[in-house]
């Protein structure tokens, strides 16, 4: 077998081993947790038998280990089991909030991945001088900044002063594509304000690190630009920690978007999330805490893979 | 102007460094130095490290390495100042009427890329040739080089080649865009002597052959004196001397000169080996963790009490894997190793301390052998204290005995070492291994980093440490001239396997097998013509057989 491929394969073995081990953390987690469903359900008045009754119902009263493995056995199924609060089928309402999430996640990706790396490449070339100094202030002070103040400074000035862009972030079914795409423009550009400074740095660290290299010497003695130089002789040198970064900050978009979504009124995982937890809803905590999970350890996994596709020696062994 | 290819003029060159702890200060590498080359000659620029030849041929395409800077004279190529010319127009000359081969081609070609991209990137890039004329002329070059394959070997990437192929490849990137002159930097220093030869010949046939001018730097005086139709001697960024090759090997008129090409003429006469060897090395098998084939077959050798055992060979061919067993770091598979009539332990774990008293080492790399943070007193004092408990004025007094042994003294006790030379640096890492009081040292390549004068100094202290502390060597190299001039046996290694071995007059005698043949006859001689004489005896053989 190629050794290429070898490597991959041991790399989703491992994420699967992993998502298993992040699994069972949930599930013992969210046993810990203080305080009692059918308590929280029936609320202070409840009898002692309508206690009983509804966790034999739930399915309390089995071991965990047993609770476990069902819950697991489903979740491999496509079943996430049912809202604790509502009865709903979590697979169901979770599809549409994921959807949203990931829209929001996907169009914030669009944006500052490509903006963070040429950002980056801009700061090598003009290396300690003002570009860099000025690029590296901006991004650094805009991380720096708690990203709710950044919300709602961007609601304030561009919504309500300017009124470019709606300060609700709302989405409904019925939007279309456009509609939908104006109504995130804000917590897009508070998303990539606060994962640019990142991406941008580690790029910059990265290809200032290969320049350091004797090929870089060689390309530039070909009378090669500068900036030629950077793009086509450090770069590909510089793939794999800067795709490492860039998934490290797509997974954030992913899972810790809960405060811009709370914000911004996002209908996201989030708020679903954020809503649930306050109501002891613990299913539906474990369903989000597995996707979160398993997007993490996905996006982490393809990090990996496209390292190691990056490399030469890997992909063409002597 | 002239019609120089080359005119360099009172040429200045100056870097600011940075001493830890101390404000940045300027200083000069290059004070003022003059010459010119005609077209399609070949001139050698030689001199120690810190002479500044690199950084007076990187000056010929106006450059400066890191914080080096060109600050006064002036540079005309073809006929045109190039120091203040515009970025546009250095950007024309660089890769395209001067180009660059460096010493190190496995670090100087990019890993991501295929060679023929790199190859033809500059003469592509400046519109000088279309892709396809220009693949077409790399591929004459590469089979001109004498490159295995070379229709295809420009599709494969830096590491599925060899060493001594990457550094032809390096040739043929500087040469593709029909450059007028060609600055090689070492090309064939980082490269084993059988594969130097080569490479060194597929040179010189190709500046033939191209008509291109060159500036030949290099530390080897026998080197350049194969390439070049002149060579300008250079020392601490002056001009020492400057002649033919002929007036400089056979004529030399400064005393710096005459040093550089005696050098290599240090002899010691072997010593006929004694009834009880030190050391034992017994039929080694050994491989590393993790491999299924050994990189050690059968290994035998013997080093007698206060004698020297050379062990040389090329890269790979395991001569330091035999030190690494010898020390316990990796045990063998089979086989053993007797110490002074005991059995060592196979494993470092399972030795004494005395067995690690009477076994020293001394790095190649004297700079990483050493803490940066610690003194020259703390470092040599270190053994002093583990083996022997020494303390206070009697440990300082001992130290100060070994400074003087290594021929430095007492005013480099509080010495850090970064204020060292490297040659200074090896003298701390050799008292460091006498603190010990060992009966063996093991050496490493520990002349390989040094200038050849520096190399000498050091070879000779180790021959006079050897009398008065009556300690035997076990002295790993590559460099055959290093083994003449210390050696009392040598056993050449090949592939993991001892090919020849005995006492050095009888090794250094015909009749040779092939292997050491090829080896003895492959180390440069300094005399003009030597280069082609080797190639056409060997022709002559592989055309008798």
């Amino acid at each position: 077998m190629h050794p290429v491929l070898k490597l991959i394969a041991q790399r989703l073995a491992l994420g699967i081993l992993l998502l298993l081990a992040a699994s069972l953390l949930i599930f013992a987690g969210t046993q810990i947790l203080p305080g009692d469903v059918a308590q929280s359900i029936l609320g202070q008045s409840a009898t002692p038998e309508a206690l009983a009754n509804l966790r034999a119902e739930l399915g309390l009263n089995e071991p965990a280990m047993s609770r476990y493995f069902s819950w697991l056995a489903g979740a491999i199924q496509g079943d996430l089991g049912t809202a604790l609060t509502n009865g709903q089928d979590i697979t169901k309402s979770l599809g549409g909030r994921l959807k949203n999430t990931l829209f929001l996640a996907f169009w914030a990706a669009v944006v500052a991945v490509p903006l963070a790396i040429f950002l980056g490449l801009l700061a090598v070339r003009f290396r300690e001088r003002w570009p860099d100094k000025l690029i590296s202030a901006v991004t650094l002070a805009s991380i720096s900044v708690p990203e709710f103040l950044i919300g709602y400074v961007l609601m304030y000035i561009v919504g309500v002063k300017l009124g470019w862009a709606p300060t609700v972030a709302t989405v409904y079914d019925s939007m279309s594509f456009l509609e939908k795409l104006n109504a995130i423009a804000l917590p897009v550009a508070v998303l990539t304000m606060v994962v640019l400074a990142h991406m941008m740095r580690m790029t910059r660290a990265a290809i200032l690190n290969v320049m350091q290299s004797a090929y870089i010497e060689t390309a530039e003695l070909k009378g090669l630009s500068s900036f030629q130089v950077i793009y086509r002789h450090a770069f590909p040198n510089a793939i794999a920690p800067v795709v490492n970064v860039v998934m490290l900050n797509l997974a954030y978009l992913v899972v810790g978007v809960v405060v811009v979504e709370v914000v911004f009124v996002y209908p996201g995982m989030g708020q679903y999330l954020v809503d649930h937890v306050s109501k002891r809803d613990v299913p539906v905590v474990q369903a989000c805490g597995l996707i979160f999970a398993a997007v993490y350890i996905g996006l982490n996994m393809v990090a990996d893979i496209v390292s190691i596709l990056a490399n030469p020696r890997l992909r063409h062994p002597k | 102007m002239t019609d120089a290819l080359l005119k360099v003029k009172n040429l200045k060159i100056g870097a600011r460094i940075y001493p830890p702890g101390e404000k940045p200060k300027d200083i000069d590498i290059v004070h003022g130095v003059s010459f010119e080359l005609e077209k399609g000659k070949v001139l050698g620029l030689i001199g120690e490290s810190g002479a500044g030849k690199s950084t007076i041929g990187l000056a010929a395409m106006a450059y400066g390495r890191g914080g080096v800077e060109l600050t006064g004279g002036e540079v005309w190529v073809n006929g045109r100042e190039i120091l203040h010319t515009s970025r546009a127009d250095l950007r024309h000359l660089r890769g395209l009427e001067v180009t660059y081969v460096s010493q190190s081609a496995a670090a100087s070609f990019n890993p991501a890329k295929r060679i023929m991209e790199q190859v033809i990137e500059a003469s592509v890039h400046a519109g000088k040739f279309s892709k396809k004329d220009a693949e077409g002329r790399a591929r004459e070059l590469f089979a001109k080089l004498g490159l295995p394959d070379p229709d295809n070997i420009g599709d494969r990437y830096p590491h599925q080649v060899s060493g001594g192929q990457l550094q032809r490849c390096m040739t043929a990137l500087a040469l593709c865009p029909e450059p007028d002159l060609v600055v090689f930097d070492e090309p064939t220093t980082a490269l084993d002597v059988t594969t130097q030869i080569d490479v060194l010949m597929a040179i010189k046939e190709a500046i033939r052959d191209t008509g291109v001018g060159a500036l030949y730097i290099t530390h080897d005086l026998a080197v350049v004196a194969q390439v070049s139709d002149e060579i300008m001697v250079l020392r601490m960024g002056d001009m020492v001397e400057h002649g033919t090759t002929d007036q400089i090997i056979n004529n030399p008129r400064e005393d710096y000169t005459r040093d550089l090409v005696s050098v290599r003429s240090k002899q010691h006469e072997g010593q006929a080996p004694t009834d009880n060897p030190i050391l034992r090395v017994e039929n080694v098998t050994a491989r590393y963790k993790g491999t299924n084939f050994d990189v050690l077959h059968n290994v035998v050798m013997e080093l007698h009490p206060g004698q020297t055992l050379a062990v040389v060979g090329e890269s790979g061919s395991g001569k330091s894997t035999t030190a690494r067993v010898i020390t316990g770091l990796l045990p063998p598979r089979e086989g053993k190793i007797t110490f002074d009539g005991r059995e060592l332990s196979a494993d470092l774990n399972g030795r004494t301390r005395e067995d690690l008293r009477e076994l020293q080492m001394i790095y190649q790399m004297a700079d990483v052998a050493m803490n940066p943070r610690q003194t020259v007193g703390t470092i040599i004092g270190r053994p002093l204290e583990f083996y022997f408990g020494m303390k206070g004025a009697e440990k300082r007094k001992r130290i100060v005995e070994l400074l003087d042994e290594i021929e430095l003294g007492e005013g480099f006790i509080d010495r850090y070492p970064a204020e060292l030379s490297g040659g200074q640096k090896q003298r701390v890492c050799i008292a460091r291994a006498l603190a010990a009081k060992p009966k063996v040292i093991i050496c490493d390549e520990v002349t390989s980093a040094l200038d050849p004068l520096v190399a000498d100094d050091i070879l000779k202290l180790l021959e006079n440490l050897q009398k008065i502390e009556d300690v035997a060597y076990l002295f790993i190299t590559h460099d055959l001239a290093t083994v003449s001039a210390i050696a009392d046996s040598i056993a050449v290694m090949y592939q993991g396997k001892v090919v020849r071995y005995g006492p050095k007059a009888e090794v250094l005698s015909p009749p040779f097998d092939d292997y050491t043949d090829l080896l003895l006859s492959s180390v440069p001689e300094m005399r003009l013509g030597w280069l082609e004489e080797v190639i056409a005896n060997r022709k002559m053989e592989s055309a008798g057989n």
